[in-house]
This record gives structure tokens, sequence and C-alpha cells, in this order.
């Protein structure tokens, strides 16, 4: 496959005129078009993001302001921090958040460490059963989490870590759809470097320190971005794992506080908030290394 | 020269064999295993033979839980097979801002199923943004119970899921749209097909393949689908537990003196039948596709 931006010439608004005709006639905007293609797209912003920022103005909105009124406002008339302090001093939100950063951080480490050994081992080395061990790899991913997930539940209670974020962490650090994704990213390199480092001596684990990781980032960041968001957003898995309210992640603690207050749509809306606003942050920040990784993995594939 | 040890790849497999086997392999066949059982979420249990799944053939909430999963999948089909695709040609070309659109457009695929159900919640309440703007433009004289009414907790719950996965989606095609050969929309332009034409004739083919991919994703995600379900119905399930699908099921199961594991997993393999059954299409009609 090719990219998601594979050619960035190929409407490039400040290209000269020579590149625009060696590029394709039909794919330069016309005026009217521009205007066509950019109001869709502050149409579908709309329809994307417009919840979103409804849910903020809702947790911005003063207790003395109507939230109910007939014509919704989104600019909040008394603008206040209020229920957000609020929030966090009912429910132990920030404890949550922190529940669910040590267990992100677990699957990310886990993830990057674990899917890049295996993923190397598999795609540069040779070795007697490594069809097997790829094949039962690829077998898992026909089989979706939630089918096995009670069972998982039993092995993770015999380990005696029921009810810990150790728990909670411990079946996703190493997935195997990222060990077959760095599989995929390790084979894209021409085996003569290989060959040239052997004759120069290098061991598997040199060559896999310092020419198959350094050639894979993209691949590796997008695993990492995916792992973070996955751990921070599940929902499922530590609802069955976690019964201690201490112990929350904040996906299980939000849906505890929605019980809690489920006649004040502001305090909801700021724990809400405070969910969202990290994780759009860290994804706003990798977004670059996101869609760039995106398309490493593209061409590829 | 120097060549690797026997061991050294093994080295490297292992903690990621070690995790396969102790967190994939060995709970699908443990989930088999406790299928036979009265396994509860706290101590032991003991083995009752098909006991279980005679209980599923009588089990009224898993009736209605398939019947939401099949309704779930044919609704979000259509929407998300297309409405992503036309996302991608919409972003696909590079005008100024266009990463913007693109990252904004991915937000909802970002944040957690939990946080957009709680906030859809209140969207959708009878006092929310919808039925207000309704009440307001005079479309509708009382709200519409969209989180109480059977039919409309589903729908909403759909609409949701539509929403959630358009960005996803959208991503996926937009790999595959640069795949799809210039020359060939080219060519097109330059015989005078109009844009209309090229989309039908140029890029629909050329995404066919993934389309299929997606098309499959999509239908084993409807069969999986929990936490809109579960928020927008208060963990309740809608009206008598009508709304519950197979997973929220599963959950139930998983906890109290009134959960049973062993139900739980039969339950478990019962989801695992629905969502190889779309797989075996995909592959039946990728099969065709490369015969033709």
């Amino acid at each position: 496959m090719t990219t998601v931006q594979d050619a960035p010439q190929r409407v490039d608004a400040t290209a000269t005129p020579v590149r625009r005709s060696r590029s394709f006639g039909f794919n330069t905007v016309s005026p009217r078009e521009k205007v066509v293609r950019y109001v869709l797209l502050v149409f579908v912003l709309l329809i994307t993001i417009g919840p979103f920022l409804w849910q903020l103005s809702t947790s911005l909105k003063g207790s003395g302001e109507d939230i109910y009124t007939r014509i919704p406002r989104l600019l909040p008339a008394q603008p206040t921090f209020a229920h957000y302090k609020e929030v966090t001093d009912t429910i132990p939100v920030l404890d949550y958040a922190r529940n669910s950063l040590v267990v992100a951080v677990l699957v990310v480490g886990g993830n990057i460490i674990g899917a890049s050994l295996a993923g190397f081992a598999i795609s540069r080395l040779q070795f007697r059963g490594r069809k097997i061990v790829l094949g039962l790899f690829l077998a898992t991913l026909v089989l979706p989490g939630e089918v096995t997930i009670i069972s998982q539940y039993v092995t993770v209670r015999e380990f005696g870590l029921a009810n810990t974020l150790l728990g909670v962490a411990l079946p996703g650090m190493i997935g195997a759809l990222n060990v077959l994704l760095m599989y995929n990213a390790f084979r894209a390199l021409p085996l003569e470097v290989d060959q040239a480092a052997i004759v120069d001596g290098a061991n598997a684990w040199q060559r896999f320190v310092y020419i198959g990781l350094p050639s894979v980032r993209g691949t590796i960041s997008v695993i990492a971005i995916f792992a973070f968001i996955g751990a921070w957003d599940d929902f499922l898995w530590p609802l069955i794992v976690l019964t201690d309210p201490n112990k929350y992640t904040l996906t299980v603690g939000l849906q505890y506080l929605s019980g809690t207050f489920s006649n004040n749509p502001r305090l909801i809306a700021a724990g809400t908030m405070i969910a969202f606003i990290p994780i759009v942050i860290v994804f706003a920040t990798l977004q670059r290394f996101f869609f760039k990784g995106v398309e490493e993995g593209a061409v590829k594939g | 020269m120097r060549t690797n040890r026997w061991f050294t790849p093994w080295v490297l497999v292992i903690p990621a064999l070690t995790w396969l086997l102790v967190f994939n392999l060995w709970p699908s066949i443990n989930t088999v295993i406790l299928s036979f059982t009265n396994a509860r979420p706290i101590g032991g249990g003991h083995f009752v033979g098909l006991k279980n799944f005679e209980t599923l053939l009588h089990d009224d909430q898993l009736r209605w839980a398939l019947l939401n999963s099949v309704i779930y999948m044919v609704v979000c089909l259509p929407f998300l097979t297309v409405l992503p695709l036309l996302l991608a040609v919409l972003v696909e070309k590079k005008l100024p801002g266009i990463t913007f659109f693109r990252t904004a457009f991915y937000t909802p695929v970002v944040a957690s199923a939990v946080v957009v159900a709680l906030i859809w919640q209140w969207i959708l309440d009878d006092r929310g943004l919808v039925n207000g703007l309704a009440e307001k433009l005079g479309v509708i004289s009382g709200p519409l119970p969209f989180l109480s009414d059977q039919w409309l907790l589903l729908l909403s719950a759909i609409s949701l899921t539509i929403w959630k996965g358009l960005g996803y989606y959208m991503i996926i095609y937009l790999a595959a749209l640069g795949n799809v050969g210039r020359e060939l929309h080219e060519a097109a332009a330059v015989d005078g097909a109009s844009p209309l034409r090229r989309f039908l004739h140029v890029t629909i083919p050329g995404v066919r393949g993934t389309m299929i991919l997606i098309s499959i994703l999509i239908s084993v995600s409807a069969l999986r689908v929990f936490s809109e379900l579960f928020i927008l119905s208060g963990g309740k399930g809608g009206p008598g537990g009508r709304d519950n699908s197979v997973v929220m099921l599963i959950q139930q199961y998983s906890q109290g003196f009134e959960g049973n594991l062993g139900y739980a997993s039969a339950l478990s393999i019962v989801l695992f039948f629905v969502t190889v059954v779309p797989m075996l299409v995909l592959a039946r009609l990728n099969r065709r596709g490369a015969e033709a």
C-alpha cells in the first residue's frame, strides 16, 4: 500500500507554475472547489468536535446559570471552574487519573519492548519454529478479546492480581497485533544491511539496537500512541478486574461518578473533561508521528 | 564471522510468546473448560456438563442481546463503510490546514467510549441539546425518550458508535486512497469523466479490498459493543434489560454473588461463533474478488 500523503507536492498551494503543470491538472483546486471543500470540512468539524465543545461549555457554566435553556447556549454566561473543584473534592478523580496513568505506562512500556524484540526476532533471525511462532501470533487476531475476557480474569485472579492495577495492565502488556506490526516494520529493511553487519561481526543484539530500531521509529510511535490511548480509554477490562473504588481507573471512576451525580450534568461534564483533555493533548502533540507512522506502515504493509 | 547462538532468537521471542500463551491461548482453551462449570467470581465451581448451554437456549436476555447485535450490525454497516470513504476523499487533498481537520475528525476515536457516551447522555437527555433544539424548532411537543425507550436507546447507541467510528475508518481509507493509481484518475479526467464518475469508477473499485476489510471490522465491532450501551442505559441495559448486548451479559455474569463465570464463558462461546460469521463471509468475498 502507499501512503496517506505520498506526494506532498501533489496539491501544493505554494508550488510554482512549473511544478503545478507537472503535477496533475485535474488535481489542482479551483477557487470554487476550494470553497466547497472548506464548507464541507467545517460542517464535519462541527459534527465531530461540537459535542466536546458543548460538554466543555456545560462544565464551565455557573451553578446559577440555567443549563436547560430552550435555545442551547455555547458560551457560559457565568464561567467558573467550581465544578472541577467540586468533582475533585467529592470523588478522587486525580487518583483515578494517576491509576490510569500507571496502567497506561506499563502497557506502553511492555508493548514497545516485548513487541519490538519479538518482531525483530521473527522477521530478521533464522530459527527452527519461526513459522509456527508467527502463525500463533496471527491466529490470535481472529479472536475478539471479549471472548476470552472471563478466563483472562480467572487467570489474573489465580496470579493473585485481581483488584490490582498490575492485574489491569498485565494482559495488555504485549499485544499480538503489535508484535505483528513490528514484524512487518522490521521486514521492510533490506537484507543486505543485515548481511553487511554480520560480516562486520555484529551480533543479533547489535543489529537490533543499531540497525533495526532506528528504522522502525515510526511504527514504534504508532504502537506507543495506540497502546496509550487503548489503556487510558479501556473500560470493560478494568471494570471486571477492579472492585475496590480506590483502585478505579478514570473510565471506571467516571461511570461511578455518573451514578453519583446523575442529577448534575455540570459535575459529570467536568469529570469527562478531566478524562478527555489529557488524551487530546497527548494525541495533538503526537499526531505528527501518528500520521507519519500510519503512512510508514502503509507503505511497507 | 560471529553467528547467532541458537537460543538468541528465543530469548527475544520468549516474553511475547509467554504473554500469548498465558493471556490469549490458554484463556481460549480455558473458556471452553469453564463453560462446562458453574465457576463463581469468588471461589471455585464444579463441573455441570451441558447445563449452561441448555440454559442458553431458553435465555430471553440472550435472545434480545443477539437481536440487538444484529440490528447494530445491519445499521452500522452501510453508514460506516460509506461515510468514512467520503470523509477520506474530503481530507485527502492537501489544502492549508488540512492536518488540523484530519486531527479534529479523529478526536472522537481518541476519546474513551465512556467519555463519549457520558457526553451523548447529556446531549440526548430529556432536557439536553437535541430535545431542546427540536422543541425550540417546534418539531416535537414533548421530549423524545432517547435514553429510556427500548428502540430509541438502541438507535442512540448506534448513532454514537457510527459517530465515534467515522475518523477511525477514515484513516484506513486515507491510506488506501494513496494506493489508487493516480494515472487512472488522470486518464479518466483527460477522457472528460466528471468527479462523480471518477469516484464511482476509479476510486471505489480501487478501494474495494479495503471496503471489505472495513466491513468486517465494523461487523465484528458492532457485535462486540459494550461501553456505549452500558453507559447510555446507566448500566441497566434499558427497560427490562432488553437493550443488553452479548458482552454486557458476559460482564454482568462476571461479578457479585449472582455471578456465574461458567455461564459467562458459555456466552463467550456464543459471541465467538457470532463474530466468526462475518469473518467467513469476508474470506469468501475476498476469494471471489481475487478470482474476478
